[in-house]
Parts: structure tokens; C-alpha cells; sequence
């Protein structure tokens, strides 16, 4: 059984996973049918598998802002499994480049797990970090939202005392979908911000705090720094916390999110990532990348401006959702 | 993640070059290989890469590369070229209507940083044109965007014209500009929501709002750290908004920013400004050269090239390169050349633009001593007319007298003169070597101690 039917039968086992799956294709449309159209075109053009379909292969991966590195490792793998299995035919490659990007995906087993550290019996927080404007306070939003609706008491922390606007944003959410701000002026000390969240959540019991914090480029020293201290101001009050950090990324991001993701971990040891805007025709190569080279899971994809358009990141629904053209074209399974 | 620059991927190449002498068309693609893959990096659009490869390749392959003194330094030479070429001039200049006011509309994707740079850009024009706009906030769909507007509007004490967020943004614009005529206002900004290129119906509200304000400006805002995507976005745009120009947020980031050349190449259109800070007066003119060094991560071997080309005498270099061929580089041609090289400045600045020098065998741990080369200099300068033409004079009395002169003991003396030798050698087996080959003459030694 080739490897894409098996994951297809997987996927079509339970009508729940049909669902999931469904709102991954939807939300993924655009990125599945330039992506893997792109690939079904390049079987179609090659008869054999030789240095011309390589380097065009090269060229559909990183459309995919992939990565060079990454894309030149694959290849480099690609090439070797071909001598091996002795492929001449370039209608067998399919299965082969989907195997090997899946296993990209997956990684190591143990940072597979795209679920949120929650505490059963105390508090829990998760901080928010990202470089500017790639949605740290719409994820929030829509967070709180989804937090709530599954009965959670959520708390929202207005750290980003920084862009105009921004302690607005976050209340315009609170208000939107019910739930507590704690907030100072604008201008006020971030760190503090954080505290009297904490505080808040505290006195009231609350569930989950949700802290936000502004947006900063990661080469700005003083800044990471800065947000340091914000997680030293957490770990402080409450032992374990922040149990996540999360860093927002935009999926448009090229090669750059790299260095985000890099830097924001160093700085605030970042345990999971939020893909954000991938309802555009940015490929979410990136994924790939950012699982390879950095270990780091990947835990929610924002697939939408509505309130409910925030998914659970679960990696096998996400390569189905890529791959569901490439498995529907396959002729004789 | 350290990005390497083109400088460094064109290292290895140019290390093999370095023995041949002669460039052969295999070596050319190989460095078109590396200047494709230093692109990618940079986040430049794999089709543009494309052609821009292309045309570089041309270019190389043709007598302006293969002739070259230095190869590796000329690809990189005419890289630069053609990505400045592709990237325009400076224009950095806002339209101006004949019937004020002047109408800009800022559009983009979400968090590209429109409301922001609708700030700096209002802030510029008041700094550079002592006029107050008119700030038109037409965001109605992100929550508190209004809001950040007026905060930027107060904070500049400018004013906001906002009609709140149950308005359509095509009315709001239209009554903003009216109300920018009424005061007399010059300019207006109209900041829209961010959305994304795909969206048939909010691109088709921006539509709307340039047909009913008809704006002299529509400024595209990208963010610089956009990747692959670019491409897209600024095609969308532009096919359904006619752009005027794009102004690239975010560049005091680490990013490469080869958006830019991205959306130069599939638009056409001026990039114009760019954000370069969280301060509403970090905005400045696009600079296109700035951008080409930065997208190829080497704006240090760029300077080195320049002052190659400033202070190295081609002339000189010409006879020199005759000497050599006929075996009869003296001391006083050594001298020279060394003279040419200080010229450019200290050494070790020099080693240090050198791209990958400090990865280079033994270059790491070498100190370049400016006092070991001011020892040889003095050597030199120490010896007579006839014994820096003709060494072969030398004798140990000459050697003594040399040695004093210079205040350097006798050893060094011969050191010295045993290196010469030997370099000579080397060059005349180099140049009988190249004569022997038919075809381009080569050039690959002018630095023979570099």
C-alpha cells in the first residue's frame, strides 16, 4: 500500500477526522491547489527523473518558502532514495517526495504535540510574543474566545503598553467575546502590566491568562530583553509559568521567521509556534522549515478573520490538507 | 540564523578559480549557481531569480567576467549592477495635485503596517513640505484601528477625520477628502483596512474608494520580511488598484528584504519610502543601491571593489602584468604594487572586506603585521637602484650594507630575497603555463602577496 493511501485511509477512518480534515482544506485551498498542482504539473512534464526535475522541484519547494536548506537537504535525500530504490519513472516520485516531506512534518515524535501545557487544578498562562503585526492580539482574541467557549474562565493581560491603539484592540476583543482586560495607560512598564494580571487571575480564580505583549523586531537587544523580564516577572509569581510561550508567526514571513523563531527562544524560551494568516496564498512552507531546523511545534494556524477561524494546529491533517489533490489524482488506487 | 551573503557562497568557487588563472564557462555556472542561491535566501522570488540569473549569466559569460583580473570580485560587481538597475533610482517624491488637495491611499495586507506608516508619512510631509494632512482612518474592521490612528494623529497633533466603524469606508473617504477641501487642507491620507489580495470583495471596496476619491497617490505598504508571497500580493494589488508605489516596512529588522526586488520586478512600480524604526520620524527615501547590497548581505566587499577600482592604476597594472610575462618584475615593481595595495587602506580593514577571508586556511589565526610589511618596505627602500633591477647582484657585503640600512638583521635580508626569487618563478611558470593554452590571456596574479 503506497504511503499516501495510507494516510488517506487514515484520514477517511472516522467522520470526525473528515471534519477536521474539511476545514484544513478549506482554509489550505489556496495553498494545496498552487502547491501540489505545481508538483502533479511537474511529474506531468518529465518523463525521467533526471537534473532538470530535480532543480524544478528545487524551484516548487522553495515557492513554498521552504527554506534553501532545508529544500537542498531534502533534494539531497530525494536523490539518494531514487538511486536507491532505482526510480527512472518520474509518476513513482510522487509518493516518494510526499513520504519524505511528510517526515519532515513529523520530526522527532516528541515535538509532534501541537496541545496547550494546561494546568487541571491552578492557573494557567500563556504569553504571546512576535515581531510586529503578525496578529499576537487577533490570536488572542480568538483564543479567549475558543477558551471560553469550552467553559474556561480566561483572563486577557494588555502587555503591549507600546503601539497606539493596541490596549484599545485587546479591550475591543474582551469586549467582543466577554472577557476580562487587565490593562494600564499606555506607556506604562509591560512587566507590570503582566503582574497585575497575574494578580487579577489570581484573586479571581480564573483559569487561563492570556498575556499579550507588543510587537518587536528580534534584533532589537533592549526589547528582547525587556520581554525577558516580562517571563522573569511571571516565573516569579507563579512557579512553572508561563507554562507557553507562544510565538506568532505570519506565514507570509520568508526566511525571516528563521531568525524569529531562533532569536524569541532565546530570549523566552518559546514552546510552541501560532501560524497566523495562512488563508492567503502563502504557502506555509515555512512550517517545514521551522520543524526541521528548530524543533519548535507548531500548536494553532489562523485561517481566517472571524472569531472561530483559529485551528488547532494538527500536523496530519495539515499534509493531508496539502497533499489532497496529489492522493485524489492517484489513478490506480 | 546566519544568512551567508554572496560574497561568502562565491568563496569556494572563487578559491578554485584562484589556481587556474582562467575562468572556463563551468566556473561561470557554477557562481550563477551561488548567486541564485543567495537570492533564494534572501527571500527574492524564485522567478525573478530566474531571469535575473539569466541576465547576470549573460553578462559573465561574455569577455567583462572571464577577462577579469579577479572573477569572483566581477560577478559580484556585475550582480550588484543589475540588481541596482532593476531596482530604479531614487523616487522618493509624493505627486501633487494641481487641485489640492493631494489624495494618498495607503493599502496592503493586515499587519504590513499601514496605520503606522500613515503616521511617519504624514509626519514627513509636514517636516519636508511644512504642511499639515489630513488623516482619513477608513479601518472599520480591525478592532481599535481608528483608535490607533487618532492616537498617532494627537501624538503628531494632526487631525483624524473618522466617522466610527458602522460607516462604509468608500463614504467615509469620499466626506474625509471633502473635508480636507473645506479647510483647505493639502493633503490627505486615507489609511484602509488591511486585507488580504484574494479577497474579491474587500479589493473590490478599495476599487470603490479609488473611483470615488481618485487619488494621486495609491502607496502599496509590504513588509520587508515578506517571502516567496510577495510576488502575489503585489500583483493583486497592482492588477486591481493600478499602484503608484510601495513603501517597505520594517527594514531595521535582520531581514534581507528581497521582497523588494520581488515586487519591483512583477509591478514595475518605484519603491518609495521605508520604515526603518518604531518612531514616527523613522521613514526615509528607498535607497536602491543600499537595498541591492543588503539583499546580497555585502555591502563591505562592495566598498572593497570600490576602492580596487579607485586607487589600482590599470595602466600599471598592465605593465605590470607584461613584466611578469617576461620575467622581469623587479623589486622596484614589488615595491609599487605593494604602494598600490596600502593605498586602499589598512590591511587588516582590507582582509576584513574580503569575503570569507577569516574562513580561509591560515587566515584565521594570522595576524596581518603592517610592521613586517613596513620591514620589507624599508628592505627594499634600502637597497640601490641597480639591486632592485637586478638582485642577481647581490653579495653579503651588499646584503650587511642593505640590512643596517634598514635596521633589520641580515636574515630577513635573505628571506626576503629568497621569496622574491621564488615568486618570480612562480610567475613566470604561471604565464608560460597560460601562453602554452591557447585562448584568454590570464590574469588570475596582480596582488602576487595578497
Amino acid at each position: 500500500m503506497s504511503f499516501l493511501k495510507k494516510l488517506k485511509d487514515k484520514f477517511q477512518s472516522t467522520e470526525q477526522q473528515e471534519e477536521v480534515s474539511d476545514k484544513y482544506k478549506d482554509g489550505l485551498s489556496k495553498t494545496r491547489q498552487s502547491f501540489s498542482s505545481r508538483i502533479n504539473d511537474l511529474v506531468a512534464r518529465y518523463r525521467t527523473v533526471d537534473e532538470d526535475f530535480f532543480e524544478d522541484l528545487e524551484e516548487v519547494l522553495i515557492s513554498a518558502d521552504v527554506g534553501v536548506n532545508t529544500v537542498m537537504d531534502l533534494i539531497d535525500e530525494l536523490k539518494m532514495e531514487v538511486k536507491r530504490q532505482n526510480i527512472k519513472d518520474t509518476s513513482e516520485m510522487k509518493d516518494v517526495i510526499s513520504e519524505k516531506l511528510v517526515d519532515i512534518y513529523y520530526g522527532d515524535d516528541a515535538v509532534t504535540s501541537s496541545s496547550i501545557n494546561f494546568q487541571s487544578d491552578d492557573l494557567t498562562i500563556i504569553l504571546f510574543v512576535g515581531v510586529n503585526g503578525v496578529g499576537k492580539t487577533t490570536t488572542i482574541g480568538k483564543l479567549a474566545y475558543q477558551l471560553k467557549q469550552s467553559g474556561k474562565h480566561v483572563v486577557m493581560a494588555a502587555g503591549d503598553t507600546f503601539r497606539a491603539g493596541a490596549i484599545e484592540q485587546l479591550e475591543e476583543w474582551g469586549k467582543r467575546v466577554d472577557v476580562e482586560v487587565v490593562k494600564q495607560s499606555a506607556g506604562s512598564d509591560p512587566a507590570a502590566v503582566i503582574y497585575d494580571g497575574i494578580r487579577a487571575a489570581k484573586s479571581r480564580k480564573a483559569d487561563v491568562l492570556l498575556c499579550d505583549t507588543a510587537g518587536r523586531l528580534q534584533n532589537k537587544v533592549n526589547l528582547m530583553n525587556e520581554l525577558s523580564k516580562v517571563k522573569r516577572v511571571i516565573e516569579r509569581e507563579v512557579p512553572g509559568a508561563p507554562h507557553e510561550v507562544l510565538l506568532v508567526l505570519d506565514a507570509t514571513t520568508g526566511q525571516n521567521a528563521m531568525s524569529q523563531a531562533k532569536t524569541f527562544s532565546e530570549a523566552t524560551d518559546v514552546s510552541g509556534i501560532v501560524l497566523s494568516k495562512l488563508d492567503g496564498t502563502a504557502k506555509g512552507g515555512i512550517v517545514l522549515a521551522i520543524r526541521n531546523e528548530l524543533q519548535i511545534p507548531v500548536k494553532f494556524v489562523g485561517l481566517g478573520e472571524k472569531v472561530t477561524d483559529l485551528e488547532t494546529f494538527d500536523a496530519q491533517a495539515f499534509v493531508y490538507g496539502l497533499f489532497a489533490d496529489m492522493l485524489q489524482d492517484d489513478p490506480e488506487e | 540564523m546566519a544568512f551567508e551573503g554572496l560574497a561568502d557562497r562565491l568563496q569556494n568557487t572563487i578559491q578554485k578559480i584562484k589556481g587556474k588563472g582562467k575562468v572556463t564557462e563551468q566556473d561561470v555556472k557554477e557562481m550563477t549557481r551561488e548567486v541564485r542561491l543567495a537570492l533564494l535566501e534572501a527571500d527574492v522570488n524564485f522567478k525573478v531569480v530566474k531571469d535575473f540569473v539569466k541576465k547576470v549569466k549573460e553578462r559573465a559569460v561574455g569577455q567583462e567576467v572571464m577577462d577579469s583580473l579577479t572573477p569572483g570580485q566581477q560577478v559580484i560587481k556585475v550582480v550588484k549592477e543589475e540588481l541596482t538597475a532593476l531596482m530604479g533610482g531614487d523616487q522618493s517624491k509624493i505627486a501633487v495635485s494641481d487641485r489640492p488637495p493631494t489624495v494618498i491611499m495607503m493599502v496592503g495586507l493586515q499587519g504590513a503596517g499601514k496605520t503606522t506608516t500613515t503616521g511617519k508619512l504624514a509626519n514627513l510631509l509636514r517636516k519636508k513640505h511644512n504642511r499639515k494632512p489630513l488623516l482619513v482612518a477608513a479601518d472599520i474592521y480591525r478592532p481599535a484601528a481608528i483608535n490607533q490612528l487618532e492616537t498617532l494623529g494627537k501624538q503628531l497633533s494632526m487631525p483624524v477625520f473618522s466617522m466610527g466603524t458602522e460607516v462604509n469606508p468608500v463614504d467615509i473617504a469620499k466626506k474625509g477628502v471633502e473635508q480636507a477641501k473645506e479647510n483647505h487642507d493639502e493633503y490627505v491620507i486615507i489609511d484602509t483596512a488591511g486585507r488580504l489580495h484574494v479577497d474579491t470583495d474587500l479589493m473590490d471596496e478599495l476599487a470603490q474608494i479609488k473611483d470615488a476619491v481618485k487619488p494621486d497617490e495609491i502607496f502599496l505598504v509590504v513588509d520587508s520580511m515578506t517571502g516567496q508571497d510577495a510576488v502575489n500580493v503585489a500583483e493583486n494589488f497592482n492588477d486591481q488598484l493600478d499602484i503608484s508605489g510601495v513603501i517597505l516596512t520594517k527594514l531595521d529588522g535582520d531581514t534581507r528584504g528581497g521582497a523588494a526586488l520581488s515586487i519591483k520586478a512583477v509591478t514595475d512600480k518605484p519603491i518609495k519610502f521605508a520604515g526603518t524604526g518604531e518612531k514616527l520620524d523613522e521613514i526615509e527615501a528607498f535607497h536602491p543601491e543600499r537595498m541591492a547590497s543588503r539583499i546580497l548581505g555585502m555591502g563591505d566587499v562592495l566598498s572593497l571593489i570600490e576602492k580596487a577600482q579607485e586607487n589600482v592604476d590599470e595602466k600599471k597594472a598592465k605593465e605590470l602584468e607584461q613584466k611578469m610575462r617576461s620575467a622581469s618584475f623587479t623589486f622596484d615593481d614589488f615595491l609599487d604594487q605593494m604602494g598600490q595595495v596600502r593605498n586602499m587602506g589598512p590591511l587588516d580593514d582590507l582582509i576584513g572586506m574580503m569575503p570569507g577571508a577569516n574562513k580561509m586556511k591560515g587566515m584565521k589565526n594570522l595576524e596581518i603585521d603592517e610592521k613586517q610589511i613596513n620591514h620589507v618596505e624599508a628592505i627594499i627602500q634600502s637597497m640601490t637602484a641597480k639591486e632592485r633591477q637586478d638582485p642577481s647582484l647581490m653579495n653579503a657585503s651588499r646584503k650587511k650594507r642593505i640590512a643596517k640600512g634598514a635596521g633589520r638583521p641580515v636574515s630577513e635580508v635573505n628571506r626576503l630575497l629568497k621569496q622574491f626569487e621564488e615568486m618570480k618563478k612562480m610567475m613566470k611558470q604561471m604565464t608560460n603555463m597560460q601562453q602554452g593554452k591557447k585562448g584568454k590571456k590570464g590574469k588570475g596574479l596582480n596582488f602576487p602577496f595578497m
